[in-house]
């Protein structure tokens, strides 16, 4: 294939990109998630230095397809890996990229106490309100009354619990610089979702403590949705459970212009 | 260099930064909360890393990733927090990364109490998490012997990419006596060839993982880590003898059960009893062919341990039912008095011995007959 002029050239594959397919389903929101990250390591020039942390859950295969260092950590362990990595090599980006099985169920604990120490870690979270990998079950995120494999009838608070709002939880912590919540349904909210995802690394790259960005998510597959009709779920559905918002925007983070 | 008084959990916290310790994280728990303490002051103070996690497997997965990292990392606690570090261990293991584990070993199961046991034998020897890997497991007896190790298991850690850990009950960890310090020695960052401590414009981009979704990868890591586990059996068994050349029996304990056991020795030969004490300081890889060696020049085995007799099933491994072994063990946080152990020497020298019975079920019936 002949090289196209520059001026014809709008859309190609990111630097902090590999070649290589990724095994996400069709419709699937975490692609554009992985696409503005690797744009934004990009354009602040840190492929180079950057470590990526990948979950366990739909990400878990996170490591084929950004052209950095990666490891691969058990089931909601990522902030924890990544404050070792981080303690003792402080001069490179360190990311997780977790889901919300990853996050706000198993991983928990180690997401609030790395948020509290402060860590200078950027984190994504990707909620689509479902375990995705193991094929639909509930997660802390899944709406009441939403039905999955593990709640048939639909999420009963009664028994199953409230979900949990992990943006606004951690932007309680006095060590979080930068955590907002943005969604992945329509190409503004991407352009915001970026943004925000270049926001977190610039936290983390001026030291100004823990950066998270949650992105709310499709998951057609399990939600046995066409990808359009899941994009139209995040916006009548998500956003309304999932305010869109800053929830820490430290002082330090608000001066940045990016 | 000189000697000074040491106590045996804080020997093995400055021991750990002489041998070039460049990250900790651990979290309290009793009888090894000083390695802990010690460390949150001399790692700042040293412009290294410590981190109280939020718990043990916050812990082990700071250290999985500064291990990754490829800097020299540790991490401390005791029965109930390294069961909690199973998870992370085993990723360890099927990732290939080296690590120092530190397990000051206390009565259970379950929360137990915070006396000195030696119950995670079978825990520490078989790896402990899920899968198929093995552990370097060294077992030292006294303070100086800790802190040798301390060095030794980061030297073993890395030239086999595999986890090392240290095994030791509350009762070495507390106590204190006259050891001498190595020189500190400064750290050096190796250039591995599987660090992932990002390109910085040097080199293609790696990837560590414990993932291989292919059985047919996965069984080829299997088999290289028995591979890397055969080199540890041939090259890196390590043990100590006392009074085996004329001895007729020979008592196998490590650690603190091996300890008083040297006692029980030193007193039953000064009674006339020939007797010699071997004490493993590899638990694994275990010295099985010293073992398989002395059968034929004793009469008998008897094994001393603070538990119900985990290592026991390996020494009969070794034996083959060739001689008779016996079994003396206390559990729960009790320590064997040496009387008690010199008494148990006296009755396989006087009474006769059979390779027919069961030493585990024998030592029983005497424990609860004694009640």
């Amino acid at each position: 294939m002949a090289a196209l002029a520059p001026n014809n050239l709008v859309y190609e594959r990111p630097e902090g990109f590999t070649d290589t397919p990724t095994h996400y389903c069709p419709g699937c929101t975490h692609g554009v998630a992985h696409r503005l990250v690797a744009e934004v390591l990009e354009e602040m020039g840190v492929i180079d230095r950057t470590i990526g942390v990948a979950p366990v859950g739909c990400a878990v295969f996170a490591y084929n397809y950004f052209d950095t260092d990666f490891v691969e950590a058990p089931h909601g362990r990522a902030p924890a890996m990544a404050t070792g990595i981080k303690r003792v090599l402080p001069d490179r980006i360190v990311f997780t990229y977790q889901g919300d099985g990853d996050l706000a169920s198993i991983g928990m604990g180690e997401i609030v106490h790395a948020a509290a120490r402060g860590e200078n870690l950027t984190v994504i979270f990707i909620n689509n309100a479902n375990f995705g990998m193991t094929g639909g079950q509930m997660a802390p995120t899944t709406l009441p009354g939403m039905k999955t494999t593990s709640s048939p009838n639909g999420r009963d608070v009664e028994t199953q619990g409230f979900p949990i709002r992990m943006a606004e939880m951690l932007g309680t912590l006095d060590g979080v610089g930068y955590v907002v919540r943005r969604s992945l349904h329509d190409p503004k909210s991407i352009r915001l979702a970026k943004k925000a995802i270049r926001l977190a690394f610039e936290t983390q790259a001026r030291g100004l403590g823990f950066s998270m960005v949650e992105l709310l998510s499709t998951c057609p597959t399990n939600w046995g949705m066409t990808p359009v009709d899941s994009l139209k779920f995040v916006e009548q559905h998500m956003v309304p459970a999932y305010p869109l918002g800053d929830y820490k925007v430290a002082a330090g983070v608000a001066q940045i212009k990016v | 260099m000189t000697h000074e008084l040491w106590k045996g959990n804080e020997a093995i916290a400055e021991a750990s930064v002489r041998a070039g310790l460049e990250a900790y994280f651990g979290y309290p728990i009793t009888p090894q909360t000083e390695i802990l303490e010690y460390l949150s002051r001399r790692m700042p103070e040293l412009g290294r890393t410590f981190v109280q996690a939020e718990s043990e497997l916050g812990a082990i997965n700071m250290v999985y990733g500064a291990a990754c990292a490829g800097v020299r990392v540790m991490s401390t606690s005791s029965s109930p927090g390294v069961s909690l570090m199973m998870e992370g261990l085993s990723y360890i293991a099927g990732t290939e990364v080296p690590a120092v584990l530190v397990n000051v070993m206390r009565g259970g199961p379950g929360l137990g109490n915070i006396a000195p046991a030696q119950g995670d034998y079978n825990q520490a020897v078989h790896g402990g998490g899920h899968g198929d890997y093995r552990n370097i497991v060294l077992a030292p007896a006294f303070v100086q012997e800790a802190i040798d190790l301390t060095a030794l298991s980061f030297d073993l850690a890395e030239k086999y990419r595999t986890i090392c850990m240290i095994i030791l009950d509350g009762c070495l960890g507390q106590m204190m006596e006259p050891a001498m310090m190595p020189e500190m020695k400064p750290i050096q960052r190796a250039d591995w060839d599987w660090a992932t401590d990002g390109r910085m414009g040097k080199r293609e981009r790696r990837v560590l993982t414990s993932i291989y979704l292919d059985p047919v990868q996965e069984e080829r890591t299997n088999l290289r880590l028995i591979s890397r586990w055969r080199a540890i059996q041939r090259d890196e068994v390590r043990y100590k003898e006392y009074f085996l050349d004329d001895a007729e029996f020979v008592i196998i304990g490590f650690g603190t059960a091996g300890r008083v056991a040297l006692s029980a020795v030193r007193q039953a030969r000064q009674n006339g009893i020939k007797v010699g004490l071997l004490r493993p300081i590899t638990v694994s890889p275990f010295p099985f062919e010293v073992i398989d060696q002395l059968v034929g020049r004793v009469s008998g085995f008897l094994v001393t341990e603070m538990n119900s007799g985990q290592m026991l099933e390996d020494v009969r491994l070794a034996v083959k039912g060739r001689v008779p072994v016996e079994f003396y063990g206390r559990m729960g946080g009790v320590v064997p008095f040496t009387e008690e152990i010199l008494r148990e020497i006296e009755r396989i020298a006087a009474e006769p011995l059979s390779v027919d019975v069961n030493p585990r079920e024998q030592w029983y019936e005497r424990m609860v007959g004694m009640r």
